[in-house]
């Protein structure tokens, strides 16, 4: 439990690091790269680009580990089906995303350069997930 | 360091933040045996989603997001960025909910985690919500509708 804790919060450190360093907190860099007729700024991918190469050596590591290196199994999705919820939500993710500039990462790491305004949208977009989980399964 | 055509953009930092990005979810995959997705952590922190990750561990992630990026804010001393009005923040942040729930994950979870091990439904996942951004940045300019002062 606790080297989970401590696993989990190197990781988001890390992470919101990269996301601040990278320019995602800032969203006017991200809706520049989402302004692709417009006055389009690249620079989100380079920072996509950055981030799956090195992903992808971590999967070939991956690939050949019985178990991760500091817990019991990996626990990781399989699904490789194409539904119309997944196509649906992300088409609905990507309207949210493009209208503030903001996607959940940047919304929490934003929390440390402007709370209000990260407060407003962390809190909406729990409230948005919340609502999903009513519908699929009322109380 | 510029790029040429882009006066604008920050290719280097960018990449650097990149590869941060990618090593943080990379210890979350092999030190954890987790994917490193925002969307799911978070639902999985307020409870409102399923997982084997503990709500301890989601929780110590969140957290761990604007301490990082704290430092990185602090060590830079650029000016504070601008963000959306309020109402354009809470519409955008329920749509973001919504959408990610919906779709099993943001940027981070099939953008990063899911297209690096060529996952059919986060490349499917990725180009879709790439595309509904561009064509929302789209419409709102072509509406006139000002985000960033």
């Amino acid at each position: 439990m606790m080297r989970d804790g401590a696993v989990a919060l190197a990781s988001g450190t890390i992470f919101g690091a990269g996301l601040a360093l990278g320019g995602m907190t800032d969203p006017a860099r991200v809706r520049g790269f989402l302004d692709l007729f417009g006055a389009w700024d690249p620079t989100l991918a380079f920072v996509m680009g950055g981030a799956v190469v090195v992903m992808a050596i971590a999967w070939a590591f991956q690939k050949r580990m019985q178990r991760p290196l500091l817990g019991p199994s990996f626990a990781l999705p399989n699904r490789s089906d194409l539904t119309p919820r997944l196509i649906g939500g992300s088409a609905l993710f990507g309207i949210g995303w493009g209208i503030a500039g903001l996607c959940p990462g940047p919304g929490f790491a934003a929390l440390a350069i402007d709370a209000p305004s990260a407060a407003i949208f962390v809190a909406a977009m729990l409230a948005g997930m919340m609502l999903v989980r009513l519908v699929d399964r009322p109380a | 360091m510029g790029l040429p055509g882009f006066p604008d953009a920050a290719p280097l930092a960018g990449l650097a933040g990149g590869v941060l990005i990618g090593l943080a979810a990379a210890l979350m995959l092999l030190g954890a045996g987790r994917i490193a997705g925002v969307s799911g952590i978070a639902a999985r922190a307020f409870a409102i989603g399923e997982g084997s990750m503990p709500r301890g561990a989601a929780f110590a992630f969140l957290i761990g997001l604007p301490l990082g990026a704290l430092v990185v804010a602090m060590a830079s001393g650029a000016p504070a960025p601008q963000f959306a009005s309020p109402l354009l923040l809470a519409v955008a942040g329920l749509i973001v909910g919504i959408g990610t729930r919906l779709g099993s994950g943001c940027t981070s979870g099939h953008g990063v985690c899911g297209m690096s091990r060529l996952s059919q439904r986060s490349l499917v996942a990725t180009a879709t919500f790439m595309v509904t951004g561009f064509a929302t940045v789209a419409a709102m300019n072509a509406l006139g509708i000002e985000v960033l002062p």
